[in-house]
């Protein structure tokens, strides 16, 4: 590995990587307005696997936990979007699009709220006494994922619950595309409008503001930012519960995005997370941002093409990058 | 002779080989001890597992590496015996094309995820197999023409195994002498000589290595081991020893399918046993296995009855429901590995050295 310059020139090249997929998959699909549609969906699913994500990839950075057990908040919110809105009935119904999303940003509020609680827990009973031991870790957290799932059953049951999108936000948005049509849910635009929300304010906290800097200067080095008098315990426990609400946002979005919600959904997006920060490199915040991208779009693509190896599409795509960039797209450089 | 046959690894408590003596002669003799067809299914069951959790030992607890593929390679050695007797017939030739073809595609599936994960850092090699399990698992559930899709297959084995081939008419020291008894049979001998086997590799020069790796691999890399190759053989061995596992569970199952070999919950199995039965010893597998299989044989008709008892009581009785097994043995794991992280087996060793 080279060393890192110090006049730190913004690197496109994974940027132009996400253009680059989207427009090899044109040809591939043939019809420009099929490919639109996909594209939209792609970069949707993308960026609300991004919210579910971001917070994985820094915990990973700032505190060197890989919390296997992330995707039971990404399921906990899911399952409080069932409740809220559920009992939100007279306002998801009316075909009023702000009194719809009247009833989504509290179901987004709360499961965020309880999701960060819950996360608070896990770090306390479950990460903090295996701090530095890999192993342990990735055991412990392991067993906190099936622990929290059962206890989601407990609580939910077992079985699929519906989350049928709210009237206002069902349908697609028609648009023109050389006499054909292309169609792009209307959720979609919202999935895509909340994620650039999410990572422009996750952006500008990270580098704008001195609690991101603390963060950033944690993930590069940990000894000299606690060697210069800050906790840096109370910073990861304060990015932990982040990462947790935001991966209840994540999962809130992720159930409506399927519009069912199973507890295994958990796990399930646990792998998609974790092949996208693979890809962006552990630890790095635009890597996970363009790791998502690119596995939103090529997972939509290829189930598209070829249904029977979308899984095994980001797992080819992981293969790919990783030969280019054995650290991921976005290296962090302490690691 | 003894010290030999044990890679001169011996049990080194007393208790220990107790308790392995008494497991390896009530598995030797379980159709003489207790006919029936639930107590021999059990102990093949333990003869199966004692094999996989061994194989994972020898990533897990000698390495010091966490793989979430291991049921995978077991579904490909109980897929590969399978279908091949769908395909071909139950023949002998088949079930040896079945295995050496699934040991085949472990091995390349396994070399390829081990070159690809363990260059960069050790942590990827988990994230990478649990991905790769689960794409696999999909992808057995939706290939329905070659793998039964989710009823999975049941096929019949060679007509010596057969259940319907009597040896003796009449039992002997009541046991009846058919194709089950010969399964039963083929089953232990195998089983005894792969662990024999994974004894000897973890006491090798290479094994020696690999605990070295598990320890500190910045320094074993620096005395001039590569611990790349090193880690990667491991995880090919390991892989190969869960595909023969595999092999054998199909043979006495005659049915494979995703739940059986590769669901998660099966993964969760071999992670508790390894964990319980003490990591870093093959013994540990030997003694997790039989405690393990024989609490989850016996002790859910015990949570029936416990659930029976709070009927009515609104969150304790979701809490105990059998349904609810896979919550008890997530808290058990969490709290072995905090507290018991030497299992049965270091905990037992460790009173013969206080004394």
């Amino acid at each position: 590995m080279s060393a890192p310059s110090l006049s730190a020139r913004f690197d496109w090249i994974p940027l132009a990587l996400v253009a680059g997929l989207a427009l090899v998959a044109l040809p591939l699909i043939g019809s420009a307005s099929t490919w639109l549609t996909l594209t939209m969906a792609g970069l949707a699913m993308g960026m609300i696997i991004f919210i579910a994500a971001s917070g994985l990839t820094l915990v990973f950075g700032l505190m060197d936990v890989l919390n296997f057990g992330h995707g039971v908040f990404i399921a906990l919110g899911a399952f409080i979007a069932t409740t809220v809105l559920g009992a939100m009935g007279d306002w998801t119904s009316s075909p009023n699009l702000w009194t719809n999303l009247g009833a989504v940003f509290p179901a987004m509020l709360v499961a965020m709220a309880l999701a960060g609680a819950v996360g608070w827990a896990f770090e306390r009973v479950l990460v903090r006494p295996v701090y530095g031991q890999h192993l342990k870790q990735i055991l412990i957290t392991m067993g906190g994922m099936i622990i929290g799932e059962e206890l989601i059953k407990v609580v939910w049951g077992p079985e699929q619950r519906p989350l049928p999108l709210p009237e206002g936000l069902r349908g697609s948005l028609l648009i023109g595309l050389g006499g054909d049509q292309a169609a792009i849910g209307k959720y979609r635009v919202l999935a895509v409008a909340i994620g650039l929300v999410v990572l422009i304010s996750m952006l500008y906290t990270l580098n704008r503001t001195k609690i991101g800097l603390l963060v950033r200067a944690g993930v590069q080095d940990r000894e000299m930012v606690e060697s210069l008098g800050y906790r840096i315990r109370t910073l990861f426990i304060g990015v932990f519960i982040v990462g947790s609400a935001l991966a209840g946002l994540g999962g809130v979005m992720w159930g409506l995005f399927q519009q069912n919600v199973i507890p295994q959904i958990g796990a399930q997006v646990n792998v998609l997370i974790f092949i996208v920060i693979i890809i962006g490199g552990l630890g790095s915040t635009l890597g996970c941002f363009i790791g998502a991208l690119l596995v939103g779009l090529i997972v939509n693509y290829a189930g598209y093409l070829a249904p029977i190896v979308v899984m095994f599409s980001s797992i080819g795509l992981m293969v790919l990058v990783l030969l280019w960039r054995p650290q991921g797209l976005y290296p962090v450089t302490s690691r | 002779m003894l010290n030999r046959l044990f890679s001169h690894d011996l049990p080194r408590s007393r208790w220990l080989a107790v308790l392995l003596i008494a497991i390896v002669v009530a598995l030797a003799l379980t159709p003489f001890l207790f006919p029936g067809t639930k107590a021999l299914n059990v102990a093949a069951k333990v003869l199966v597992f004692i094999v996989l959790v061994a194989s994972f030992d020898l990533l897990l607890g000698y390495t010091g590496i966490v793989s979430f593929a291991q049921t995978m390679f077991f579904g490909i050695g109980a897929y590969g015996v399978a279908i091949a007797c769908t395909r071909l017939g139950p023949s002998w030739g088949a079930v040896a094309l079945g295995v050496a073809a699934a040991l085949a595609v472990s091995l390349v599936l396994s070399l390829v995820i081990g070159l690809f994960s363990l260059r960069v850092k050790a942590i990827f090699f988990a994230m990478i197999t649990l991905a790769v399990a689960s794409a696999f698992l999909s992808l057995a559930s939706q290939l329905s023409d070659f793998t039964g899709g989710e009823d999975g297959l049941t096929f019949k084995v060679p007509a010596a195994l057969a259940p319907s081939t009597q040896y003796l008419d009449e039992p002997w020291l009541g046991a009846s002498i058919d194709g089950r008894f010969a399964a039963y049979y083929l089953l232990f001998v195998v089983a005894v000589a792969l662990v024999l086997l994974m004894l000897r590799i973890v006491n090798s020069p290479f094994g020696r290595v690999l605990q070295a790796i598990r320890e500190n691999d910045f320094r074993a890399e620096a005395i001039g081991y590569r611990t790349v190759v090193y880690r990667t053989i491991a995880s090919v061995l390991s892989a190969l020893f869960a595909t023969l596992s595999g092999c054998l569970l199909a043979l006495w199952l005659r049915y494979n399918g995703p739940d059986t070999t590769l669901s998660f919950e099966v993964m969760l199995d071999v992670l508790l046993i390894v964990v319980i039965g003490g990591m870093g010893t093959v013994y540990g597998a030997v003694v997790g296995s039989a405690l393990f299989v024989l609490a989850q044989s016996y002790l859910q008709d015990l949570m029936k009855l416990g659930a029976g008892l709070v009927e009515g009581v609104p969150i304790v009785s979701a809490l105990v429901s059998p349904d609810r097994w896979l919550l008890w043995l997530g808290i058990l794991f969490v709290l072995s590995v905090y507290y018991f992280p030497t299992g049965v087996v270091g905990r037992l060793r460790a009173m013969g050295r206080r004394r």
